[in-house]
Order: structure tokens, then sequence, then C-alpha cells
């Protein structure tokens, strides 16, 4: 168990419910849980399903479904609340807009009409809102916990192309070392008497700091590539990512949540 | 086993540009159960050594001899890279894996061994440089000296004849440097060192060698 409480990625990762099963092992990313596969085509799915939904009870069951794998994947309120709703705070303008520039009738509230407020751009405006706020729930619930390790190997196995993911396992792992790179100048740059303002001495020293940064990301790029060739590296990555294939726990997961998205299409044509 | 030099460099010369050679008909060799001290000012060209040996960078004359064969080309250096461990200046630049497993699990996954085989290995390597329950641990939130010693392990985990050490107790607090000192110790591998810190290089070496004005000379 020390290497759980060590391990820096799986606060992440016990946030797997029960539904989808245990987390993963921390050490190799296996376990018994829900393939993470699953989880991103699932994702994937039901962003395509409800953003083609027209229907306010089908947006709403998307919503609940939503809520519902939140809720069995533990996401932690507060954090979701804040990241929905800074997500939200993006649209607040379109949002707010449209009910006074769609045209139509105007919108009546309780038999009494809000002429300068069109009915039909209300309902737009809550439409968008609904669906953006349940694909974002959906994605951090199903996608979020994977965290950006295992995300990277899920798509491998789902049939990215390796370069891509390759540049994204390789940008997880050195933004942190640019970063502090970048901290480092800046700091040293400070302790020499430097402060930001508005004229040439500035701009010109900050264009030398990223200057710097990049020849310093291509060196570092290059140490990189050696150290790899020293441990015998020849251009190929060697697959240690778990081929597993889907068990038959995985397939009746991944049936029931098809058969839930069927309903929920289902729903909206009918309605 | 080899019953010669792990290693036998002559005459090498090497220069970054011209006019400036940094390793002037240089003659090197280490030979079973040696442990070199290699020193020399800052920028004298001591890591530039450890390239050439390992073929990440080649001599524009001379020859590098290495586990009894003569190598010339990139692939001559596969098998050589895979019996002699490079342990980088700095971790960050050996540590590329999102995780510190997968990373000591790299090299024997080149070196053919299978997965399974590998994660025993890399398992194995950590518990021998007592970082067993870092194993799963993301590498860049690693502290430097966890960061040394899992570059170590990466490079123990192919099982070399050879280590190249370059300044491993850089950076280091006092405590990391005792543990590595020790590990390394208890390693029966033919080593290269380089290093400022004599106190740590008594410890250790058997032989000394300093690298001034492009040539290798035998110290004391």
């Amino acid at each position: 168990m020390t290497a759980i409480a060590d391990t820096g990625m799986s606060g992440r990762t016990s946030l797997d419910g029960a539904v989808l099963g245990p987390s993963l092992d921390p050490v190799w990313g296996e376990g018994g849980g829900a393939d993470p596969r699953l989880r991103v085509v699932g994702a994937a799915l039901f962003a395509l399903l409800v953003v083609a939904l027209q229907h306010l009870p089908a947006l709403l069951a998307a919503l609940a479904m939503a809520g519902g794998a939140a809720v069995t994947v533990r996401l932690p309120l507060g954090a979701t609340v804040r990241r929905l709703l800074a997500m939200d705070g993006f649209m607040v303008l379109a949002l707010a807009s449209l009910p006074f520039t769609v045209p139509g009738a105007p919108l009546a509230v309780g038999g009494m009409a809000l002429p300068p407020l069109s009915a039909p751009g209300t309902w737009q405006a809550l439409t968008i809102l609904a669906k953006a706020n349940a694909v974002m729930l959906m994605t951090l619930a199903l996608v979020g916990a994977l965290g950006p390790v295992r995300l990277g190997r899920t798509l491998a196995r789902l049939g990215a192309p390796d370069k891509l993911v390759h540049l994204f396992l390789f940008t997880v792992r050195y933004l942190d070392v640019l970063n502090r790179e970048y901290r480092r100048l800046r700091t040293a740059m400070r302790a020499r008497g430097f402060v930001a303002g508005a004229n040439r001495h500035t701009w010109r020293s900050i264009g030398w700091l990223f200057g710097m940064l990049m020849v310093r990301s291509l060196e570092r790029s290059e140490r990189i590539a050696a150290a790899m060739r020293c441990r015998g590296f020849t251009g190929r990555f060697p697959n240690l990512a778990d081929d597993r294939p889907l068990s038959a726990r995985d397939w009746g997961i991944g049936l029931a949540a098809l058969a839930a998205m069927a309903a929920l299409g289902l729903v909206d044509v009918l309605w | 086993m080899v019953s010669g030099p792990l290693f036998r460099l002559t005459g090498v010369s090497f220069a970054y540009d011209r006019g400036t050679p940094v390793l002037d008909a240089a003659d090197f060799s280490l030979w079973p159960g040696d442990t070199v001290a290699l020193t020399g000012p800052n920028g004298v060209g001591k890591t530039t050594l450890f390239h050439l040996m390992v073929g990440l960078l080649r001599p524009a004359s001379g020859t590098v001899e290495a586990f009894g064969a003569v190598r010339r080309r990139e692939k001559d250096f596969h098998a050589v890279r895979a019996r002699a461990g490079l342990l980088f200046q700095d971790s960050d630049d050996q540590l590329f894996c999102p995780t510190v497993a997968e990373d000591v699990a790299f090299g024997p996954l080149n070196l053919g061994k299978s997965p399974a085989e590998a994660r025993r290995i890399a398992d194995a390597t950590l518990d021998a440089v007592g970082l067993h329950g870092l194993a799963g641990r993301v590498t860049h939130t690693l502290s430097g000296g966890q960061k040394r010693l899992a570059a170590l392990a990466a490079v123990l985990a192919m099982e070399p004849d050879v280590l190249l050490l370059d300044e491993p107790t850089n950076a280091l607090d006092a405590e990391t440097q005792e543990r590595l000192t020790a590990i390394l110790a208890g390693l029966p591998q033919a080593k290269v060192i380089i290093s400022h810190d004599d106190a740590f290089l008594r410890r250790l070496a058997t032989r000394w060698v300093r690298l001034d004005g492009g040539r290798l000379v035998e110290d004391g």
C-alpha cells in the first residue's frame, strides 16, 4: 500500500467508483476496473448524441445521466461546480444576447409577455446551456478522472497515431521542466533588477528570455534523445501498454451505456 | 567475459569546432574491476569522452574499441550501449517516461525482454536502489535526489558491465549522496566517474585519470 500512498497520480484513480470498478494498479496502469477505452469512447459518443438532441425532456435526461455518472465516480462537488461555472462563464455573453437577438414571439411567463425577450431565443440559450453542461459533466466524470498519462495510453490503444500520443505524453512529462526553467530565468532577471514595463528594454529582454527557452528546450530534447539511445532506443517504442481485451464485465457496462444512450435518442425523436 | 580491456580508445581526437580540439590523440583503457576517477577542469571534455565511448559522438580520428571489438558505425554501438550504462548529469534528461517504473523498464524492453520480465527487472532494480515505493510516481514529481536514484536504476536495469557516471553526486544533499555512494560501492561493474568531489572519489576510485589539454594522464 505504500506504493499507492506515494503515488502522485493515484489521487485521481481513487475517484473510480464502485460501478466502474476498483482503481487501476498505480504502477502499471492495470487492474480490475472498467477498461479506460470504454470511458473515452463513451464520453465521445455521449457528446455527439447530446449535441444532436432537440427537445427539453431528452436534454434533462442527458443532464441527469451525466449527473449520475459524476455521482458514481464520486467527482468532488466543489471542484466540479467550479469547472462547470468556468466553462459557463465563457458562454455568458452569447447566452445573454440570444433572447434579445433571435427573432420570434415574445417570451411569456405565466401569461405575462416580456416583449424584449423572444421565446425561441430563450429556448436556444437554455438548450445550449444544458447541452454544454451535460457534455462537460460526463467528460469530467469519465475522462477527467483518468489522468493525462492513462488518457495518453488509452488513446494509443484506441488507435490514435503514435506520434500524437508521444507528443502528448512528452508534453505531460516536460511541461513542468520547461516551466521551472522559465521561472528560474525569470527569477534571475528579477534578481538583477528587471521590472517588466511597456518599453523597448522589456520587450527585448522578454524576447531573449523566450529565445533562450527555445534554445534550451532544443538542447534538452537532444540530450533526451541521446539518453534514450543509450538505453537501446532505435526509433520504436516498446509497448508496455496493457493489451488486456475487454472483459465480459466491460462488455456489460459498455452495452448498458449504449442502451441508455439509445433510449435517450429515442425519447428525443419520439417526443 | 572479455579478457582484454572493456574499453580501449587509441589516438582519439574530437573537436566541436575546428581549431579548438577537445580531445587530441587521447588514449584510454578501462579494465574489469577498475573504478576510474576522471577529473579535469569544467568544459575540458570529460562528458565528451563518455559520449565518444558509447557512440553518441564519433571521433574525427582514432579508434574506439569496446568489449573486444572496434566500433565505428551507429549499429556497432547498439551493443556497446547495452553493456555500458551512461548516467547523465541532469536526470531530467534521462527520465522521460510518465512513471518511474516505466522508465526503468524502458531499457530492458529495448533489449528485447518481455513486458513481464521487464516489470520484474524494474521492480527488483527499484528495490535495489531503495525506491520501491516510488514505482508508480510520475517522474516530474520526484525530488532531485529521487530522480538521480531513479535514473541510476534505469541504467542498472540494463545489467551493464560498465558504468559511466557523469557527476553522479552533483547537487545532491549529504544523505542522498551517502546513499548513492553506498550503492555504487556495492556494484561490481567497472566504473568511470566524472566528479569534482574529491572526498567522494577517494572512497571509490582505484585509478585517477586527468583530462587536460586534450590528453588523458594517469594521475597518482
